[in-house]
């Protein structure tokens, strides 16, 4: 479904990513782990589009996106995206924020306004939230907000950045429950990047860990438990000692 | 000198890094101009930029053409010429202090507010979201701005140079003894046409320089909130003095001649 190969993403003089390589099984959800500043983010962004990296192959559904430097625009594939922080439009109100794609495609009022109480109500959501602004809601509730705007355009591929960050331990299961339900009801294959491995753990069927822009390590979520690979074992364990500096 | 020859170097290059990020930028505004309209988004800004500022260009305007009276009377005075102050008001407030001031006043109002609003959608990833759902931020967020400064600084103008001229019309006749009529049958006898229009013309080109600057600072920020507050000076900063440089060239290209 996703195949990156050999990806290089440089930042003035530092190199952040050194050689991605990444296949991804459609109906899949991969979870990609690594500490802070190891390139997650960054490999998620270049897959979007929303940087360019130097060198490498992007390849989604069979269609070669990225080659030589340059993207290749496939409007055939739908791609949903759950920012960090949420990314809601602080202008609009909930129900243009989940019905943005809609409303950008020229559908009418009442359609997108009862999508998006649809969508709302995936994430478990009332009615009450849709003429509220993004600035009105809990963190949490922005959160899956988010999640109904990124399902909202049915994506074939969706991917989360840090899905539970900033959440207190409750909120955060509760928007692990909501990715798995929701990814498996749309059928779509998703990626996250996460450094939380309770989330890892939940959300996940392979697990990838990223680390000096390179994948050191990748296997089933069973594996990750028994694996000796150094690296691994001293970031699920959250050891201050080891191969990580 | 080594010290001194490489600061210098160092500003050098960073005025051209600067100089051929803003070409690119710009060359992506002109790719986008073709591409659809968001009509509504253009106007939101046009009230935005346009109708909110009134009030404070009108004030600028109001309280510039008094003051203006004033100097030109106490200073005129000298030679006894206190009946060219009706014309030179309406002179100095067509042609330069009502496009200047008026452009500088709005550049810090709105060139500052568009800094900071996008610079913020930056930092908060509202801009890379807006890309995943398939929406061209240039389209969507830059292109409405800059066509309304372009429209209505013009129409704040047309506001501000009559506002402006009653201001000394005020001044004129509740301080100094003029009387209103002629007051403004002078102001109309000697204004022409093109003193206007080439106002009018400077304002169109300061609604782009204030809506371009506030885009590209905005746009370009990064660093949280500090990037947000350095984007916004020199949104502003940059506004103001390129508002003020184009205006001498404006004029030396009406008027030279």
């Amino acid at each position: 479904m996703i195949k990156i190969e050999n990806l290089h993403k440089y930042f003035e003089n530092k190199k952040v990513l050194n050689g991605v390589n990444l296949d991804i099984e459609e109906g899949t959800s991969s979870v990609i782990i690594g500490g802070s500043g190891t390139g997650k983010s960054v490999l998620i962004k270049c897959i979007l589009g929303l940087l360019t990296p130097e060198e490498g192959r992007i390849s989604i559904k069979n269609n070669l996106i990225f080659e030589n430097g340059k993207f290749k625009k496939n409007s055939k594939i739908k791609i949903g995206m759950l920012f960090q922080g949420g990314a809601l439009f602080d202008s609009l109100r909930i129900w243009q924020n989940v019905s943005f794609y809609d409303i950008q495609n020229g559908k009418n009022k009442k359609f997108c306004l009862e999508n998006a109480i649809l969508n709302l109500e995936k994430v478990g959501l009332s009615s009450d939230v849709v003429n509220l602004y993004p600035s009105e809601l809990s963190g949490g509730m922005q959160k899956r907000v988010a999640l109904a705007r990124a399902i909202s355009i049915k994506p074939d591929i969706i991917f989360f950045d840090e899905p539970t960050t900033g959440l207190d331990p409750i909120s955060a299961d509760v928007i692990n429950k909501l990715i798995i339900q929701k990814v498996r009801d749309i059928g779509a294959t998703s990626l996250t990047i996460t450094h939380d491995m309770s989330s890892a753990r939940t959300i996940s069927d392979n697990i990838h860990m990223l680390h000096k822009g390179k994948i050191i390590w990748e296997g089933n979520k069973d594996t990750i438990e028994s694996t000796d690979n150094p690296f691994v074992v001293q970031f699920i364990n959250g050891f201050s000692e080891g191969p990580i500096n | 000198m080594i010290t001194i020859t490489k600061n210098i170097g160092k500003v050098v290059i960073l005025f051209l890094n600067n100089t051929g990020h803003f070409f690119i930028f710009f060359t992506k505004i002109l790719r986008s101009i073709f591409k659809p309209w968001y009509f509504k988004n253009i106007i939101n800004q046009m009230i935005f930029i346009g109708y909110f500022s009134l009030p404070v260009v009108s004030l600028t305007s109001f309280f510039t053409g008094g003051a203006l009276a004033l100097q030109i009377y106490y200073g005129g005075n000298q030679f006894n010429s206190e009946a060219i102050v009706s014309s030179i008001v309406a002179l100095g407030i067509t042609r330069e202090l009502g496009p200047v001031l008026g452009g500088i006043v709005v550049a810090g109002r709105v060139s500052s507010a568009i800094a900071a609003e996008l610079g913020t959608m930056k930092v908060t990833e509202q801009i890379d979201a807006l890309k995943t759902l398939s929406a061209d931020p240039i389209s969507y967020l830059i292109i409405p701005r800059i066509i309304s400064g372009i429209i209505m600084l013009p129409i704040l103008i047309i506001f501000a140079d009559i506002i402006g001229i009653m201001g000394g019309w005020f001044i004129g006749t509740q301080s100094l003894g003029f009387n209103g009529s002629v007051y403004i049958q002078n102001t109309i006898d000697f204004l022409e046409v093109s003193d206007i229009s080439s106002g009018l013309i400077k304002a169109s080109f300061f609604g782009f320089i204030i809506t371009i600057m506030g885009c590209y600072q905005g746009f370009n920020s990064s660093g949280g909130a500090q990037g947000v507050g350095k984007a916004t000076t020199n949104a502003v900063v940059s506004a103001s003095v390129l508002i003020l440089a184009s205006n001498y060239i404006m004029t030396n290209l009406f008027f030279a001649s």
